[in-house]
């Protein structure tokens, strides 16, 4: 079968001239395979940094302290109103090579990848977000509902756990759902940090097999059908989280 | 292999030592004498990003419309660019310009050039376009059904109704997502970078170049991440301030 299809799709390039490389030769399909790999791995690691920074920074920002907030606020303004590619090159080639260690040879070698400054880079960036999501969310949580929680024995950080978040996470939903979209659009930025990813790598094919207009259509959809498959994810999420009586 | 796991601190990190000791020029003085070439590099950046704006509303009004024409085909069509190009990295699409575009276009016979620039703003416009085609179809139907109908009753034809009563009611409900989208539109503009495009990242690139200092680095990036705070900052606050007083409801 795959056979069979490797076979159609370099008859394909010999009959028409349309080259698309990465579905017939073997070298060139595991080098796009691992960049897909590495997109998917880096959104999925990013996604889950993100949430969690989300959440703890939404958290602090409901916090008694001044200090706190101001901090938490600064944070994500300051995060939301820059570029993230000047973040990470800011990260990777400002701050890299100041985290490095002598290696056999003496040379100082950085100790942390482009692939986790990236990840680190693209998580604080959507973690802003995330946490003016989450605080609309948390917001928007009727307040008797909390002191509900307290009345019961929870203590703070317990009601906001397991009572307000659970509530705020379906409500700010959709608006989540956006931002980590986003996220996995953002991760092609890497590219600038030479982290091998799928515009990368397809980049390193089209330089050899010199055929740009399929590769940049390959990637195109390869991006298209990653996000829509993920909308789809989250459509279906929603809809198991779904409470009754909660919103719409 | 890592032997030794020592962490080196470079000297240049310690205030007044190495890079100082031996004449060179110190950090900040330098992106004191560099701030004019820096300025001029982020007039292209804004340039770059009112021109993909404005690019951006014109195809995105008219795509965004489209989503919620009466002509089932067209509206398929729109629909599905503006869903098909929201999912899409705005990178990715910046490539696609860029590499797939011709240099020149032949129009009547004329050879216009088409620069990278323009090709750049072109590729920045159509992501944002898919937003702005969202933005549109999403204010036109937080309009009242009754508005339309009363509209028909009045004798407006289908166009008069969206351009004489329904547009001009959607534009104060657009402002705060549109602002929202230039400011993302502003800080993707260093995207062009990458594609070649001569701007504030290609101009610090140059001099850091010059200099081959890596103690510049971290100061350089953090002061151009400063210039874009300076511009973004004052747009969100301002968008702000309009979310919060919301626009009148309608009956």
């Amino acid at each position: 079968m795959m056979e069979a299809l490797a076979r159609w799709f370099a008859d394909l390039h010999e009959r028409t001239g349309i080259n698309l490389v990465v579905f017939y030769d073997p070298f060139d399909a595991a080098r796009f395979f691992r960049g897909v790999l590495l997109t998917v791995e880096m959104a999925a690691l990013c996604i889950v940094a993100s949430v969690l920074i989300g959440a703890v920074g939404a958290w602090l920002q409901g916090s008694r302290w001044r200090c706190v907030r101001a901090l938490v606020n600064a944070y994500v303004e300051l995060v939301r109103n820059t570029p993230s590619m000047i973040q990470l090159y800011f990260l990777f080639f400002g701050l890299g090579p100041y985290i490095a260690a002598h290696n056999a040879h003496g040379q100082a070698e950085p100790l942390i990848s482009g692939f986790t400054w990236a990840v680190v880079c693209f998580s604080f960036y959507t973690g802003a977000f995330n946490t003016e999501t989450f605080r609309a969310g948390i917001d928007a949580v009727p307040r008797q509902t909390e002191e509900a929680a307290e009345s019961l024995g929870y203590t703070r950080l317990g009601a906001y756990l397991y009572v307000v978040l659970p509530l705020a996470l379906r409500i700010s939903f959709p608006a989540l759902s956006n931002n980590l979209v986003n996220l996995i659009k953002m991760t092609s930025v890497a590219y600038a940090i030479a982290v091998p990813e799928i515009l990368y790598v397809s980049n390193q094919i089209w330089s050899d097999a010199l055929n740009v207009p399929e590769m940049m259509n390959v990637v195109l959809v390869s991006y298209v059908l990653l996000v829509s498959g993920f909308n789809a994810l989250m459509a279906r999420i929603e809809r198991r989280l779904r409470v009754p009586g909660l919103g719409c | 292999m890592l032997s030794a796991r020592a962490f080196v601190l470079p000297a240049a990190l310690l205030p007044g030592t190495a890079a100082a000791a031996d004449g060179a020029a110190p950090a900040w003085l330098l992106l004191w004498q560099w701030t004019p070439a820096i300025a001029s590099g982020f007039l292209m950046n804004v340039l770059i990003s009112v021109a993909a704006m404005l690019l951006a509303s014109l195809l995105g009004l008219a795509v965004g419309l489209g989503q919620l024409s009466g002509l089932a085909p067209w509206r398929r069509a729109c629909h599905f660019l503006t869903h098909f190009f929201r999912n899409a990295p705005w990178l990715v699409v910046l490539f696609y310009c860029m590499l797939l575009l011709p240099f020149q276009l032949r129009l009547f016979g004329v050879a216009l050039p088409f620069p990278d620039w323009a090709k750049a703003i072109l590729g920045i416009a159509i992501g944002a376009a898919a937003n702005v085609s969202e933005i549109v179809r999403g204010a036109v139907q937080s309009i009242p059904p009754g508005q339309w109908e009363s509209a028909e009753s009045l004798g407006f034809s289908r166009r008069q109704t969206v351009w004489l009563i329904v547009l001009p009611q959607c534009l104060r409900r657009m402002l705060p997502s549109w602002m929202n989208l230039y400011a993302l539109v502003v800080v993707s503009t260093p995207l062009c970078n990458i594609v070649g495009v001569h701007e504030v990242m290609s101009v610090a690139g140059e001099l850091l170049a010059n200099q081959d200092r890596h103690d510049l680095l971290l100061p350089v990036y953090g002061y151009l991440l400063l210039w874009f705070f300076a511009y973004c900052y004052p747009i969100a606050r301002l968008t702000r301030l309009l979310e919060r007083r919301p626009a009148p409801s309608l009956p």
